[in-house]
C-alpha cells in the first residue's frame, strides 16, 4: 500500500513537470543564494536583497493562489475572504516575532511596545506560549483551520453557495478586519506588528536569514504544488470537480458534498496560513489591511489571470500580477488601479481560461483542462 | 398688576414719574466690593419694578456713574438721579462704576428675571426659558410674584419649574419637599443635576426630602432613557433609510436581475459627486440660489449614475449574464477604475459638500431629543425613492417587462419583449437609484473616492438578509439592520456592534438561506 | 411480455417473508419483511399556497416496476423530490422498507440507503469522461477521506467495463461526457444509476429525446432489472409504458386518481376527463 501511495504521488506529475520542479528548486535553493552571497554587488549577475524579498513575497502569494485555485478552480467556491486566513497565519507568526524583540523595543519592556502603550501589565492569555517557535508554528496551522472549519461547516451545511457564499466570506473578513483594527483586541490595532528584530535568535535582516526564509518559501511552494496535484488527480479531486459542475447529482449518487467542500476549504485555509507565516518575516510587517476586501479579491485575479483549475496557472498569475504591481507602483503609481481594474475586466471577458488556456489554445494542445 | 403696567407705560416717556428706590441700595451698586454690588442687584431685583429695570439696564450699558456720592444715570447729555429719577446737572468728571464679568452675569440674570413682568407674553416666555438653567434661591420671592400675575399656561409651567428650583434652597423642609415633587415631573438633564446634591446628607439634612429627591432622579432618569432610546431608534431609522437607499438599487440589479455588481458603491459615489458638482456650479453661477443646488442635483445624480450604469452594462455586464462569479470579478475591476477616475478628476481628498440652510437645525421633541432636519429629510427622501421604485416596478410597462425578462427570458423574448434593451434599462434604473442614494449620503457623510467601498458590504448584507428578488425584503432588512445596529451601538460601541451585526447575519443565513422573504418551490434552486 | 412482468415474481423476498412474525428491526438497514419497499402516506407539500402534493399515498412492492403518469403539474417530480430528500413534506410519512424514515435523511443518506434517481433533464458530469462518470457513481464507501486514497482495483474496472457495454458506450469511455448525444447522455445516466446498485430506481422521463429504437432497448433493460430492483418510472410515452407492462398509477393535482394495469386506467372515465379536459 505504501508503495502505491508513493507511486501515486510520483505519477501525480508527469516527467516534464517533475523536471520543471527540479529546475525551480535548484534555482531557488542553490543558484539564487550563490548569486546573492558570492557574487559582488556590482556584477550583472548579483541578486539584490530587494529582489529576494520581492520574489519571496510573491512565492507566498503563489501558495495562496494555489490554495485559492483548489477551492475556486476545482471546487467552484469563490472565496472573497481568503485574506483572513493569510492574515491569521501572519499574525500568529508575528506574535512570535514580537516576542523575539525582547527588551529591544522603544520601551525596553518584556511586553510588545503597543501593549506598553495601552498600559497593559501582562500578556493576554492568547499570547501565552508565543515565545515558542513550535507552539506558534502549530497556531499558524490550527487557527486558520479552526476558523475555516467552523465557518465552512455552517456555510456548507446550509448549502450556501455561489455568489451568496462569496458575499458572506467578504462580510466575515470585513468583520475580522474591524476586530483587528481595535487596539483592545491585542494585536497592535491599526499598526499591527512590525519592527521585528530576530527569528530563533538570528537577525531577521541578515542575508543568511533572508535566504533561509526564501528557500523555505520555495520549498513550501513546491510541496504545495505536488500535494495539490496529487489531490486533484485522486478520486477526491474528481468528486470535487463533480460537485462544482453538478452538486445535486453528486448528492443523489450518495456523496455528501459537505465533507468534500469542508476538507478542501480547510486545507486551503491552512495553506494560506502557512503562506502568511512565511510572508511576515520576509516583508517585516503585518496589519489588518491584509484582511481588506480588496486584498482578498486580488487573490482571485491572480488565479483568473493564470488560468483556474490548472494549479500552475495561479502561480504564473501571482507572479505576473505582482511583478506588474511592483513595476507600476514605482513607475506609474496613479495608473496601477486602472491597470488592475482593466485586468479584472479583460481577463473575465476575454481570457476565461487565463494565460494557461491561451497558451494551450495557441499551441493547439488538446485535452481537458484540469 | 395695574400699577405695574402703568409704571411701564409711563416709563416709556422721557419724563417719568419716579417711584423712589431705596437710596441706600442704589448707592450700594457703586460699592467697591463686587459682592456688595451683587447683593444690591439681587435686593433691587426683588422689588420688580420698572425703575429697577432702568437702573440695572443703565448699569449693564455702562451708563451708571457715581458723582458726589450719588448714583446717577447719564443718557447722552442728560443726567438723572438713579434713585429718585430727578434730573441733575451733568457732572464734569463722573466716576464710572466697574462692572466685571461676575456682575455682568448677575445683571443679565436680574434683567431676565425682571422681564418676567414684561407686558409682552413672548418676552416673558423667553425670559422664563432663559431662567431655567440659572435660578438662584434668592429669586424665589420674585418668581412667586411673577407666578401670581402670570396667566399664560406655558409660561406658568416654566415659572413653576423655576420656582421649584429656587425653592430647593428654602429653609423650610416642606417647601423643599414640594419643590422636589414638582421637579420630579420634568425630564431634563439640567434639573437632574440640580437635584443631585440633595441626595447627599451633607447638603440635605431632611430624610424625607432626600428620599423624595432620589425618587425624583430615578423618575427623571427613566424618562431620559426613554428619550435616549427614542433618539437611537430615530438614528437607526435614518441609518436604515441610508442602507435602504444603498440597497434599493441593488435590489433591482442583484435582487431582480441577478447581476452581482461590486461597483454599486461607486455608483453611490457618482451620485455624491453629482451633488458636489452642482454645488460648485451654483456657487459659481447662481450664488443667490445656492440653497436650491440640492433639488437641482436630484435629476443630475440620477441620470449621471444611470448613464454610467448603461456604459457598464453595455461594455461588460452584458457579456457575463448567468456567470455570476465572473460578473463579480469584472464589476470589481470596474469599481477600481471608477475609484481611480474619481481620484484623478476630483483629487484623492474628500470634497466638501455642505447642507443647504433649510436642512440645518431640527425639531425638538423632548429637552434632550432633537431630530435633525437633514436626517428627517433623508428618511423622507428614502420613502420617496422607495415609492418611485415600487411604482416603476409594479405599475409601469418597463417594470412589467423587467419582471417578465427575469422570470423567463426566452419566453419574454418570444412574445416580443426586447430583452437586451430591457436589461440595459433595468440596470440603468438600478444605477440611477444608487445615484440618488449617493446624493442623500453626500448630505451626512464624507464625499471622497473611497466612499463607495464602505457601503458595499452593508448594501449586500441588506439584500442577502432581505432575500433575493424582493423589494419588501430589502425595506424591512434595511430598517431592521439600521435600528438594530444603533441600539446595539448604545451599549457596545460602534465596532463591536458592526461585528455583532455581521455575525448575526452570517448565523441568520444559516437558518434562512433564502433571506427573510424566501421564494419557495421548484424554481427556487 | 406484459403478462410475464405485470406482477414480477417475488421469490427474492420469500426468505424474509418466512420470518415475518419475529424479525429484528435494524436501523438504517432496508427491511423488506412486509414486501413493500416504499410507503408514501398522506404526503402533502405546498409552495406558497399551491398544493403540489395533496394527501398522496402510494406503496411500491419490492421488485415491482411501477409507472406513474399524469398531466403537467400533477406532482410527479415533487413526489420524487420528497422520496429523495430534496423537498421536505409539510405532512405525511415516507418510509423506505419498514424502518427507514426518508423524511429524516439527507439526499446522500437516502442515496446510500439504496434509492437512485434519474432526473428529467439528463444530469451527468460533463467535464468528466464517461468512464469517470461511472466510477463516481459506483457503489463504494463515499466518505471524503476514503476518496482521498481510493484506488480502482480489477473488480471495479470490470464492473465499469460491464456497465459500459450494457449502456453501449464502451467506445466512448474516454470522451468527456458533455460531448455525448442527448440519448447517449440518458443512457449514461441510467448506467450511473446501475453502478449505484440501488434497490429502488426513480426514473423521471427516461426515454425523452430517445429514438424509437433506443426507447425499446431501454424498455427491455428496465424489464430485465425488475425483480432484482424496484423501479418507479415517470413517463408520458404510452407505447413505452405499454412495453414496460407494470402497474400504472395516475396522479392528478397532487394525489392518486387511479391505479391499475394500463388498459383499465386508460378506460377510467376520470382519467380520460383529466387528460382530455372536461
Amino acid at each position: 500500500m505504501h508503495n502505491s501511495i508513493t507511486l501515486r504521488i510520483l505519477t501525480a506529475l508527469d516527467r516534464k513537470s517533475w523536471l520543471a520542479l527540479g529546475v525551480f528548486l535548484a534555482l531557488t535553493l542553490l543558484i539564487v543564494p550563490i548569486l546573492h552571497l558570492a557574487v559582488p554587488p556590482e556584477s550583472a549577475f548579483y541578486v539584490s536583497a530587494y529582489a529576494i524579498t520581492l520574489f519571496g513575497k510573491i512565492m507566498c502569494y503563489a501558495i495562496v493562489a494555489v490554495a485559492m485555485d483548489l477551492i475556486w478552480g476545482y471546487g467552484g467556491i469563490l472565496s472573497l475572504g481568503h485574506g483572513i486566513f493569510f492574515a491569521l497565519g501572519g499574525y500568529a507568526f508575528g506574535m512570535y516575532l514580537m516576542r523575539q524583540i525582547g527588551r529591544d523595543g522603544s520601551y525596553q519592556s518584556d511586553l510588545p511596545d503597543f501593549m506598553v502603550f495601552l498600559d497593559w501589565k501582562e500578556l493576554p492569555w492568547y499570547w501565552s506560549g508565543s515565545d515558542s517557535l513550535w507552539w506558534v508554528a502549530a497556531l499558524v496551522i490550527v487557527v486558520p483551520a479552526i476558523v475555516a472549519f467552523i465557518f465552512g461547516y455552517f456555510a456548507f451545511r446550509s448549502r450556501i453557495k455561489g455568489v451568496y457564499f462569496s458575499i458572506i466570506t467578504q462580510a466575515l473578513t470585513y468583520a475580522a478586519m474591524l476586530l483587528f483594527f481595535r487596539n483592545e483586541t491585542g494585536f497592535g490595532g491599526n499598526n499591527g506588528f512590525t519592527d521585528f528584530k530576530r527569528i530563533l535568535g538570528y537577525s531577521i535582516t541578515s542575508p543568511d536569514t533572508r535566504l533561509v526564509l526564501f528557500g523555505l518559501t520555495a520549498l513550501m511552494l513546491a510541496l504545495t504544488l505536488v500535494f495539490a496535484r496529487w489531490l486533484v488527480a485522486s478520486k477526491f479531486g474528481r468528486v470535487l470537480t463533480a460537485i462544482r459542475d453538478a452538486e445535486s447529482r453528486v448528492m443523489f449518487i450518495g456523496y455528501n458534498p459537505l465533507w468534500y467542500k469542508l476538507f478542501v476549504w480547510t486545507l486551503s485555509a491552512i495553506l494560506c496560513g502557512i503562506a502568511g507565516a512565511l510572508y511576515v518575516p520576509q516583508v517585516g510587517i503585518i496589519n489588518p489591511s491584509e484582511m481588506s476586501t480588496a486584498n482578498s479579491i486580488e487573490i482571485a485575479i491572480w488565479v483568473a489571470v493564470g488560468g483556474r483549475g490548472t494549479l500552475i496557472g495561479p502561480v504564473i498569475g501571482a507572479f505576473v500580477v505582482n511583478l506588474a504591481k511592483s513595476w507600476f507602483t514605482v513607475s506609474f503609481p496613479e495608473y496601477w488601479l486602472f491597470f488592475l481594474g482593466l485586468l479584472f475586466i479583460l481577463v473575465t471577458l476575454l481570457l476565461p481560461h487565463g494565460l494557461v488556456g491561451l497558451w494551450k489554445k495557441l499551441t493547439f494542445k488538446q485535452g481537458t483542462i484540469g | 398688576m395695574k400699577n405695574i403696567l402703568f409704571a411701564f407705560a409711563i416709563g416709556c416717556f422721557a419724563s417719568p414719574a419716579w417711584a423712589a428706590l431705596d437710596t441706600g441700595l442704589v448707592r450700594q451698586l457703586a460699592d467697591d466690593d463686587s459682592s456688595q454690588k451683587v447683593a444690591a442687584i439681587q435686593k433691587l431685583t426683588q422689588t420688580a419694578d420698572t425703575d429697577t429695570v432702568r437702573v440695572l439696564k443703565a448699569m449693564a450699558e455702562d451708563s451708571l456713574f457715581l458723582a458726589e456720592d450719588k448714583v446717577i444715570i447719564i443718557d447722552g447729555d442728560k443726567a438723572f438721579d438713579a434713585a429718585t429719577g430727578t434730573p441733575v446737572k451733568t457732572p464734569n468728571n463722573p466716576e464710572s462704576i466697574t462692572v466685571n464679568n461676575r456682575i455682568r452675569g448677575e445683571l443679565a440674570n436680574a434683567l431676565a428675571a425682571l422681564k418676567l413682568f414684561d407686558p409682552d407674553a413672548s418676552v416673558r416666555l423667553a425670559s422664563a426659558q432663559m431662567l431655567q438653567s440659572k435660578v438662584s434661591p434668592n429669586m424665589a420671592p420674585l418668581l412667586a410674584r411673577a407666578l401670581e400675575k402670570e396667566s399664560d399656561a406655558q409660561i406658568k409651567a416654566l415659572l413653576d419649574l423655576a420656582y421649584a428650583q429656587a425653592n430647593l434652597g428654602h429653609a423650610d423642609p416642606e417647601a423643599r419637599l414640594a419643590a422636589v415633587k414638582a421637579l420630579a415631573e420634568t425630564s431634563s438633564p439640567t434639573i437632574k443635576s440640580v437635584l443631585l446634591p440633595l441626595t447627599d446628607k451633607a447638603n440635605e439634612p431632611n430624610d424625607k426630602v432626600r428620599f423624595e429627591a432620589i425618587a425624583a432622579i430615578k423618575s427623571i432618569d427613566g424618562r431620559l432613557a426613554l428619550a435616549e432610546n427614542l433618539a437611537r431608534v430615530f438614528t437607526g431609522l435614518s441609518l436604515g433609510s441610508i442602507l435602504l437607499l444603498g440597497a434599493l438599487g441593488l435590489a433591482i440589479t442583484y435582487g431582480v436581475m441577478g447581476v452581482i455588481n461590486m461597483a454599486h458603491g461607486e455608483l453611490l459615489m457618482v451620485g455624491a459627486y453629482s451633488a458636489y458638482v452642482m454645488q460648485s456650479v451654483f456657487r459659481a453661477y447662481f450664488p443667490a440660489a445656492i440653497d436650491w443646488y440640492l433639488p437641482a442635483a436630484i435629476p443630475v445624480a440620477f441620470f449621471a449614475a444611470a448613464l454610467v450604469g448603461v456604459v457598464m452594462e453595455r461594455t461588460v455586464i452584458r457579456w457575463l449574464y448567468g456567470r455570476s462569479l465572473e460578473t463579480l470579478l469584472a464589476t470589481w475591476g470596474l469599481s477600481l477604475v471608477m475609484i481611480q477616475t474619481a481620484r484623478v478628476v476630483f483629487g484623492a481628498q474628500n470634497v466638501e459638500v455642505s447642507n443647504p440652510s433649510w436642512m440645518s437645525g431640527g425639531i425638538e421633541l423632548l429637552p434632550n431629543l432633537i431630530l435633525p432636519w437633514n436626517r428627517i429629510i433623508i428618511v423622507g427622501f428614502a420613502l420617496f425613492v422607495l415609492l418611485l421604485v415600487w411604482v416603476l416596478m409594479n405599475k409601469t410597462r418597463l417594470g412589467m417587462f423587467v419582471r417578465a425578462v427575469t422570470q423567463n427570458r426566452a419566453m419574454a423574448g418570444c412574445v416580443g419583449v426586447p430583452t437586451a434593451r430591457i436589461d440595459t434599462m433595468a440596470f440603468a434604473l438600478g444605477a440611477g437609484i444608487a445615484g440618488l442614494g449617493g446624493l442623500a449620503l453626500s448630505q451626512i457623510s464624507n464625499v471622497g473616492p473611497d466612499m463607495g467601498q464602505g457601503y458595499i458590504v452593508d448594501s449586500f448584507m441588506v439584500v442577502v438578509l432581505g432575500g433575493v428578488g424582493q423589494l419588501a425584503g430589502a425595506v424591512w432588512a434595511a430598517l431592521g439592520l439600521g435600528i438594530f445596529t444603533k441600539l446595539l451601538e448604545g451599549w457596545s460601541g460602534a465596532v463591536i456592534a458592526k461585528i455583532v451585526v455581521l455575525v448575526f447575519i452570517i448565523i441568520f443565513i444559516q437558518k434562512r438561506p433564502q433571506g427573510l422573504f424566501a421564494l419557495k418551490g421548484r424554481f427556487a434552486e | 411480455m406484459n403478462a410475464l412482468n405485470a406482477y414480477p415474481s417475488l421469490t427474492d423476498f420469500d426468505d424474509s417473508n418466512s420470518e415475518q412474525l419475529a424479525h429484528r428491526v435494524e436501523r438504517g438497514v432496508l427491511d423488506l419483511s412486509h414486501k413493500v419497499i416504499l410507503y408514501l402516506e398522506e404526503i402533502s407539500v405546498s409552495f406558497d399556497g399551491f398544493k403540489a402534493l395533496n394527501n398522496l399515498s402510494l406503496a411500491i412492492d419490492g421488485g415491482e416496476l411501477r409507472c406513474i403518469i399524469g398531466p403537467n403539474g400533477a406532482g410527479k417530480t415533487t413526489m420524487m423530490d420528497v422520496i429523495t430528500g430534496k423537498t421536505r413534506p409539510d405532512s405525511g410519512t415516507a418510509y423506505f422498507g419498514q424502518s427507514i424514515d426518508l423524511t429524516r435523511l439527507t439526499e446522500p443518506e437516502i442515496a446510500h440507503a439504496g434509492i437512485g434517481r434519474k432526473f428529467q433533464k439528463p444530469t451527468i458530469f460533463e467535464q468528466h469522461s464517461v468512464f469517470e462518470n461511472l466510477e463516481l457513481a459506483m457503489k463504494t464507501d463515499k466518505r471524503a477521506y476514503k476518496s482521498l486514497f481510493a484506488w480502482l482495483g480489477d473488480y471495479e474496472r470490470d464492473r465499469i467495463s460491464d456497465t459500459l457495454r450494457q449502456i453501449r458506450l464502451d467506445a466512448q469511455a474516454e470522451r468527456p461526457a458533455g460531448l455525448l448525444s442527448h440519448g447517449q447522455k440518458q443512457w449514461l445516466e441510467i448506467g450511473m444509476l446501475l453502478m449505484q446498485e440501488p434497490k429502488l430506481l426513480l426514473l423521471d422521463e427516461p426515454v425523452a429525446g430517445m429514438t424509437d429504437d433506443e426507447t425499446m432497448r431501454t424498455a427491455e433493460l428496465f424489464v430485465s432489472l425488475a425483480g432484482k430492483h424496484s423501479l418507479l418510472v415517470v413517463e408520458h410515452d404510452m407505447a413505452f409504458i405499454k412495453e414496460l407492462g407494470g402497474k400504472v398509477t395516475v396522479l392528478h393535482e397532487g394525489s392518486v386518481l387511479a391505479e391499475g394495469d394500463l388498459d383499465s386506467v386508460q378506460n377510467d372515465q376520470r382519467v380520460i376527463e383529466v387528460y382530455l379536459g372536461r
